[in-house]
């Protein structure tokens, strides 16, 4: 009986997605409530109304009316918002028919949705959700020049389109070996690709200037989503982890005027001033992902674990992703990258908030997500310690006021 | 650390062994940590300890109150420090020691002997992981990818540095092996499970029939069969002097692979597991140890999408001997202890959690009374860390390596080994000193 319970676990894990949000009120209880926009609140008490955060305080000065369903828990922090990530679009099995994050067939494909591909129903959604995520920026993965759009969304809901808070966020780009070919394929050096996105920038510059011509063209989904980039109404969010592949990206958007997101950025500790200096927001790899393989060479073979402690210090908006896996672990739990970060020196609020309310305000949804306040998404996670600590257990998950887990994991 | 050594490589390695073959010969002054709380592993933990070393081996270790100190020894004070036996990975890739190729699925005579690059800087990482010893593999895409390796992780030049001698003075190691969907291809290689477990058994067999045939011919040359590297190897399993490391995820894989050790009596440990949990009853019955991977989430392949934190628990309450490992570069050696302590998250015992990292670990290299856990006599292989080893805002300060220190928190480039950063990655520079002197 005992070797069932795994399943049992997974099974109730499964259940909470596809519910329709019950709204009952409800309230929870903490040791401590980590506010993340304001102060931490000793024994505290959170009240939820119509999934919305309604009153947060001292427990001593806010009464859980009789009849609520109270949860309780050593620490309680806002949900988890994952900065980018691929979860929902790369599946469990990592075989073709559930790895919707590349189309390898062109380079350039900016009219890409996450919407049409992101499965609210895939396990890995439900794993990373079960730790206390609650928001995750997902979609099109590094790889090529342009892979295509990204999305954030609710790791519960109804489906997709109920899930989906911005269902298309961002651009998605690469710089650096990542969209490297080989043979005769393009781009095959950093330069053609730099090339490549100049050409295509340049066309979608045309594109916007005959739309406002007298005979408009042709409707042409690339150019079109590709001149949302340069109205700046979508930031591009370039994947970039060498310093001349960083620099890259900061010429394009002094070129082009867009809104750059950095993304990956190994190499960010070479390149603080001048990171600071482009004012640029920086989504940094996870903090485990991998520095070589077997031999230096890697693009990635620089990354230090002390990169976000160095991005804190120097005042650069950041936030922390799960990332893009290609093997296993096919997700990371960007609760345990900010975890490592603060284990290599990143003051620990700085780490919570790369990960909660620092992550909504690069992703632009922070009125919504990302801290406990009144009047925002009643979104938390809830744990039996310090939410760091290898040895904590996750106790429950709120998503828009529903408990969506009830698992120690 | 990398000590730039005045001497050629090679000489050096001629020295050291005359050294460690005749410690009397060559007493050093012996060093002794004190203040810190000591973790023995096959002892209660000591709060106010102290550690003598010299020669390489563990003098005492006991409470301040007992253990007296050699009026010459070198005294360090690592006071509000912890002190644990240096760590052992029982599945590690460091140093790219691809043994088996392309070619073939059963390919025992490939060697990691011939493959490690120990001038790569993640053996320089593992020892900032405060891992000591390894068992350094080749891959599963071969159902017999070569004869794994049991390092120590000295600071070395050239692999002779590394190895670990047995009484006959060859070095120590195992043979890999792997079933499940690894070494599914095209043939020659195998389509399915039945014929994975087919060329298996047959391979074994061929070996049986080899073995019986070099009895038959005795001392005789003239009739003994040609030399097989292959088979020489299968015959070392067969006869128990080698262990079989087998790279195993699914349930019913594990069976399979239960299967053949009843059939072939070899000696085995299970390595990755993600599915032990189902079948823990049957491991249990068949008392083999286990060497578990703890991902940070289950899948990326489908025979990996059963994988469970709690399977260290269900083992270990099963009776089964339990330890961890990193599979470098899956998992990064310098978080190796963030698996002792995902595994206590899924409800082991932390003792347990502790001497899967160590000492069971240890015993499932045959290494169990060398090294593992802090005793008299034991090798002076421990490290120094700030805090509790369960915790993520824990560092290791240090890694001894028999009485020397190989890492140090303190020292620049060991720093830039432990943490990343420009340059991390690259293999440690050649040292051309000896060359250019003319000696």
């Amino acid at each position: 009986m005992r070797k069932l319970i795994p399943s049992i676990a997974l099974l109730t894990l499964l259940i909470p997605a596809f519910a329709a949000p019950a709204l009952a009120d409800l309230a929870i209880r903490a040791g401590t409530i980590h506010t993340v926009s304001g102060e931490v609140i000793q024994n505290g008490v959170i009240i939820i109304q119509d999934g919305k955060i309604e009153r947060v305080g001292k427990d001593t000065s806010i009464p859980v009316p009789g009849g609520w369903e109270v949860l309780e828990a050593a620490v309680v922090i806002p949900g988890l918002v994952d900065a980018h990530a691929t979860v929902g679009l790369t599946g469990i099995l990592n075989i073709s028919h559930d790895q919707d994050h590349r189309d390898e067939g062109e380079q350039m494909q900016p009219e890409l949705r996450a919407l049409d591909a992101f499965n609210l129903r895939e396990p890995l959604v439900e794993w990373v959700r079960s730790f206390g995520v609650t928001t995750v920026h997902t979609g099109h993965s590094p790889g090529n020049v342009i892979t295509g759009q990204t999305m954030i969304v609710k790791t519960a809901g109804r489906d997709v389109d109920d899930a989906a808070i911005v269902p298309f966020a961002m651009v998605a780009a690469t710089l650096g070996d990542g969209a490297l070919e080989g043979g005769t394929k393009s781009p095959g050096t950093r330069s053609k690709a730099v090339a490549m996105l100049r050409t295509e920038l340049l066309a979608a510059q045309d594109y916007l200037r005959k739309m406002e011509g007298e005979e408009r063209p042709d409707r042409n989904l690339r150019l079109e989503t590709l001149g949302m980039v340069l109205t700046g109404e979508k930031p591009l969010l370039v994947t970039a982890q060498r310093h001349q592949d960083i620099r890259g990206a900061l010429r394009l958007q002094q070129e082009f005027g867009f809104r750059l997101v950095l993304d990956g950025a190994a190499d960010a500790h070479m390149m603080l001033d001048t990171i600071r200096a482009a004012e640029v927001p920086v989504i940094l790899h996870p903090t485990m992902m991998r520095s070589a393989s077997f031999s230096a060479g890697m693009e990635t073979e620089n990354l230090s674990f002390t990169t976000a402690a160095k991005l804190h210090e120097a005042g650069i908006l950041f936030a922390i992703q799960s990332g893009y896996e290609s093997y296993v672990p096919k997700v990371r739990v960007v609760l345990f990258e900010a975890a490592m970060a603060a284990g290599y020196g990143l003051d620990r609020e700085a780490a919570l908030r790369s990960v909660t309310l620092d992550a909504a305000r690069i992703l632009g949804v922070d009125d919504r997500v990302g801290s406990i306040e009144r009047g925002k998404d009643a979104d938390l996670a809830l744990y039996d310690g310090d939410p760091f600590e290898y040895t904590t257990h996750c106790v429950g998950v709120v998503i828009d006021g529903v408990v969506v887990s009830r698992e120690t994991r | 650390m990398t000590v730039f050594r005045p001497l050629h490589g090679v000489l050096w390695a001629v020295l050291a062994l005359i050294l460690c073959a005749s410690p009397s010969l060559a007493q050093t002054q012996p060093e002794a940590f004190i203040g810190a709380r000591i973790l023995p592993i096959s002892a209660d933990e000591i709060e106010d300890g102290v550690l003598v070393v010299q020669d390489g081996r563990i003098l005492a270790v006991g409470p301040a109150a007992t253990v007296r100190i050699p009026e010459d020894a070198l005294v360090h004070d690592v006071a509000g420090r912890l002190i644990m036996p240096g760590l052992v990975c029982t599945h590690s890739h460091v140093g790219g020691p691809w043994a088996a190729d392309g070619s073939h699925p059963i390919q025992p005579e490939c060697r990691v002997l011939d493959a490690i690059n120990v001038r790569d800087a993640g053996i320089q990482k593992a020892q900032a992981g405060g891992i000591t010893t390894a068992n350094v593999m080749p891959g599963s895409s071969q159902l017999i990818s070569g004869q794994t390796l049991y390092l120590k992780l000295r600071d070395g030049e050239i692999i002779d540095d590394l190895l670990i001698l047995d009484e006959e003075g060859d070095p120590m190691g195992g043979l890999k092996m792997a079933n499940g969907t690894n070494s599914q291809k095209a043939a020659p290689f195998p389509g399915t499970r039945g014929k994975s477990a087919a060329l298996v058994r047959q391979a074994y067999l061929d070996a049986q029939e080899y073995g019986r045939k070099l009895e038959a011919a005795g001392d005789d040359p003239e009739k003994a069969p040609p030399r097989d590297l292959g088979k020489e190897v299968l015959l070392e399993v067969l006869r128990g002097e080698r262990v079989v490391h087998y790279h195993t995820h699914r349930h019913d894989d594990i069976l399979t692979v239960l299967r053949l050790r009843e059939e072939f009596e070899f000696r085995l440990v299970l390595q990755h597991i993600s599915d032990g949990w189902k079948v823990s009853e049957q491991i249990a019955a068949a008392g083999v140890p286990c060497s578990i991977i703890l991902l940070d989430a289950p899948g990326g392949k489908e025979e990996a999408v059963g994988l469970e934190w709690s399977t260290a628990r269900i083992l270990e309450e099963e009776g089964v001997p339990v330890a961890f490992h990193t599979d470098d570069p899956i998992n990064d050696s310098r978080y190796f202890l963030r698996s002792a302590g995902l595994a206590r998250r899924g409800g082991m015992s932390r003792q347990g959690a502790l001497e899967g990292v160590t000492l069971v670990a240890a015993r499932m290299l045959d290494l169990g009374d060398r090294i593992g856990s802090l005793e008299v006599g034991k090798d002076a292989d421990f490290i120094v860390l700030s805090g509790d080893p369960l915790s993520v805002y824990t560092r290791i300060q240090q890694t001894w390596i028999e009485g020397e220190k190989v890492f140090d928190l303190a020292d620049d480039q060991d720093r830039l080994w432990a943490e990343g950063g420009d340059g991390a990655s690259r293999p440690q520079a050649f040292t051309w000193c000896c060359h250019e002197g003319g000696e």
